[in-house]
């Protein structure tokens, strides 16, 4: 969301027109709005879950999982360009590193996050490195494999992840005195991970690096002649989004409060690149709507028809890509920041017509 | 939560003022139940890998409609929400939380598959919700001292594995054993039964050998079973291992008695594929009337099913028995909520749950009955021994249980 509201900020700048100070009100104006909106939206978040019952509290924070598990994937294939079939598998290595050391060795779930995230970001980079070889569809084949192998290769480490029974997990306590039960406390555990991963991959895409990602995507060769070194920058890719994806299984683990191989089906990693690409494939904002996605409209579909939940599913699939190509955030996102531009447009001329008036 | 306090003090007060010596004539009910409805939540894979079973949940719903077109238990409706949660404990989670937390069911009723059951048993039993008759053979389910609100159903692997040990004990006396085993909970249930069930005699397992699902081919453990000199088989397998292991051992000439879980014996899956003539001899057991077998055709009770399933859109399922299983799990259920009577809350139907004294039901073996008490969570516990003929399986000998 906030590429695009910028590309159209910057875009928008030569044709403004009338003087370069009112393009540059105009872009502090967008920055402060877009800073108010962001609180207030955090706001609604924090206010939320005391006006929902624990059920729904429960499934806003799936929401806010799979949305963490959608960005990550959405720095690898929106951004790099590089299509991952197999991110369902570092979800489960990230839930089973939280799963084991909880069980194991009685870490503290909160200490299980970091170790999560270094444990899936090296797996990332290491299953970048060979993943290097392979473009486009084939490095899809790649990752396929990877999460077609996954619940089985669980069954077969059965010492370190229970096999079939998988690990049953205590639900993390929340601290003493804050009055909030283990529902909410969990929804705010997930909410402050969400933040600091978009804030976080806000920082990566919008700067440097971000460009020499998207460099890489759009042409390969270009970027290469321009002195970015391809290799490097495909690779901490996919660390860094399998990094997050990890964060994500970690808190699954932790908020479901089991792990199983039937919970990292084929399936899952599906949903991720579906949700991906219903949000907006190379968008923040956009791994919101897909989280959304993934948790509502199965449910949706279910109660709709219980003898063809999939089909249904698949409908509300094209009616969505065929509505919205881009994706909702991707395809509503500039539309929206034309519309804002314009209204912020012609109140500021108008004001900068009254003040003139008031001068003279 | 409010709610639930709200509910939970309304029916101390109901309480107190029976204890004061009032009697109501009203009903006693938890979450879920009144006067005209009682609420049952249920998840199955509809879809995904496991779907295959979903029809016991057709079943169950089927025969909930028709308890309630007959009128229903005591005049109230059963309002069964079985929902898909494609064998995905996550989902089985979400999923059992809004039943249990929105649509404010009275229980969990037949859940099926090990994993989906494992993901939701803690949290069930720390909001004092009934699990009833989960659909997985697990040994677990039998444990009421630490999980008071879980009970199983069908006998669990290790009961079957025990039967098959109290055979080897009254006509092998001198066997000497080999057993093939999945190397999981599964595979290890069976095993670790059998040793229990040999007792002082278990090391008349001579060889044991274990396979992963991700084996392409389990030959070369026949091979190295049947150079341990045993003449005793057991095999815990699911059916693609066991067809291969019976293709081996036939095609290498070895001749033991060979022993063959109830998971794989499925003439369909399991046997066809192995070759039917490569079956013949083998023994398995089995706890109630496979529709496929024509010694049933003529009985009331397998004609009553057969009406049941046609007059409720099933009739393509009737070769199935996994359809017979889910009809025997809702009658059990049904059977209890009987006898709970007008006092519908989740205490009592625990309590009633474990008191089935021999509960017969029509679709389960002759002689093969409900037995549950305080400290037995284990309703099913007898099996019958069968063995194949190169078209069906033959029952034969007694009712034998295991424990």
């Amino acid at each position: 969301m906030n590429e695009d509201a910028e590309g159209a900020a910057t875009a928008g700048k030569p044709l403004g027109g009338s003087s370069v100070t009112l393009a540059g009100t105009d872009s502090w104006y967008i920055g402060y709005r877009r800073w108010l909106a962001a609180l207030a939206l955090i706001a609604l978040a924090i206010a939320l879950p005391f006006a929902l019952s624990n059920y729904h509290v429960f499934e806003l924070t799936l929401v806010m999982i799979y949305a963490i598990a959608v960005l990550g994937l959405n720095i690898l294939t929106g951004y790099n360009g590089q299509i991952s079939l197999g991110h369902g598998s570092f979800f489960a290595a990230g839930a089973y590193t939280a799963a084991i050391l909880m069980h194991r060795y009685g870490v503290p779930y909160w200490a299980t996050l970091p170790a999560a995230a270094l444990i899936c970001f090296a797996l990332g980079v290491l299953f970048g490195l060979p993943a290097l070889r392979f473009e486009g569809p084939y490095l899809a084949l790649v990752t396929l494999a990877l999460a077609v192998a996954t619940p089985q290769m669980l069954k077969y480490f059965d010492t370190w992840t229970g096999g079939q029974q998988g690990i049953n997990l205590v639900k993390p306590l929340p601290p003493p005195g804050l009055g909030l039960d283990r529902d909410r406390w969990l929804y705010f555990v997930v909410l402050a991970a969400l933040l600091i991963a978009m804030r976080v991959a806000a920082n990566v895409l919008h700067g440097r690096s971000g460009r020499a990602l998207i460099a890489i995507r759009d042409h390969p060769i270009a970027a290469t002649a321009m002195g970015i070194n391809a290799a490097r920058y495909k690779t901490l890719a996919f660390g860094t989004s399998t990094l997050f994806t990890g964060v994500a299984g970690a808190l699954s683990a932790m908020v479901i409060g089991f792990v199983a191989p039937e919970s990292f089906s084929l399936f899952l990693s599906l949903s991720f690149l579906v949700g991906s690409a219903i949000g907006g494939i190379a968008t923040i904002g956009g791994a919101l709507v897909g989280g959304l996605f993934i948790e509502f409209v199965p449910n949706l579909a279910n109660d709709i028809s219980d003898a063809a939940p999939w089909a249904i599913y698949g409908l509300a699939m094209l009616l969505f890509m065929y509505a919205m190509p881009r994706g909702v955030v991707g395809s509503l996102g500039p539309w929206l920041a034309q519309l804002t531009r314009y209204v912020l447009e012609n109140s500021s001329r108008q004001k900068m017509q009254t003040e003139k008036g008031r001068l003279s | 939560m409010t709610v639930k306090k709200a509910i939970a003090a309304s029916l101390s007060a109901a309480s107190l003022v029976l204890l004061g010596g009032l009697a109501f004539a009203a009903g006693q009910y938890g979450p879920g139940a009144t006067d005209t409805e009682i609420k049952i939540g249920n998840t199955m894979p509809y879809s995904g890998p496991a779907s295959s079973y979903g029809i016991i949940g057709k079943a169950d719903a089927a025969y909930f409609a028709m308890v309630n077109e007959q009128g229903g238990i005591n005049g109230r409706k059963i309002n069964f929400i079985s929902r898909d949660d494609s064998y995905s404990p996550p989902k089985t989670v979400e999923l059992v939380r809004q039943l249990v937390e929105q649509d404010q069911v009275l229980l969990m009723f037949n859940t099926l598959g090990t994993p989906p059951n494992v993901a939701i048993h803690a949290y069930l039993n720390d909001n004092k919700v009934p699990q009833l008759f989960p659909a997985t053979g697990a040994n677990q389910w039998n444990d009421p001292k630490h999980f008071p609100w879980t009970m199983g159903w069908f006998p669990n692997y290790g009961i079957e594995a025990h039967i098959y040990a109290n055979y080897i004990l009254k006509n092998l006396p001198d066997a000497k054993i080999a057993v093939l085993y999945q190397n999981d909970d599964f595979g290890k249930d069976y095993l670790n039964g059998l040793k229990a069930g040999l007792g002082a005699k278990a090391s008349q397992i001579v060889a044991t050998q274990s396979y992963e699902t991700t084996d392409p081919t389990v030959d070369s453990q026949i091979v190295a079973l049947q150079g341990s000199g045993a003449d005793v088989m057991m095999t815990a397998a699911i059916p693609k291992f066991a067809a291969q292991a019976i293709r081996k051992i036939y095609d290498i000439g070895w001749k033991p008695t060979h022993l063959l879980s109830s998971v794989a014996n499925s003439v369909g899956t399991a046997l066809k594929p192995a070759g039917l003539e490569k079956a013949v001899g083998i023994i398995s057991a089995t706890y109630y009337r496979d529709p496929t077998d024509p010694q049933w055709k003529d009985t009331p009770e397998y004609k009553e099913w057969l009406a049941f399933m046609n007059n409720h859109g099933l009739s393509g399922s009737i070769t199935d028995s996994q359809a017979v299983v889910g009809y025997s799990y809702a009658q059990t259920m049904v059977a209890v909520l009987k006898m709970c009577g007008d006092n519908l809350t989740r205490e009592n139907i625990m309590k009633q749950a474990a008191s089935m004294h021999n509960l017969s039901l029509p679709m389960l073996l002759p002689g093969i009955t409900l037995n549950t008490s305080a400290d037995d969570y284990q309703p099913m516990k007898q099996m019958q021994l069968e063995k194949f003929d190169g078209t069906t399986w033959k029952l034969f000998g007694e009712i034998m249980s295991g424990t």
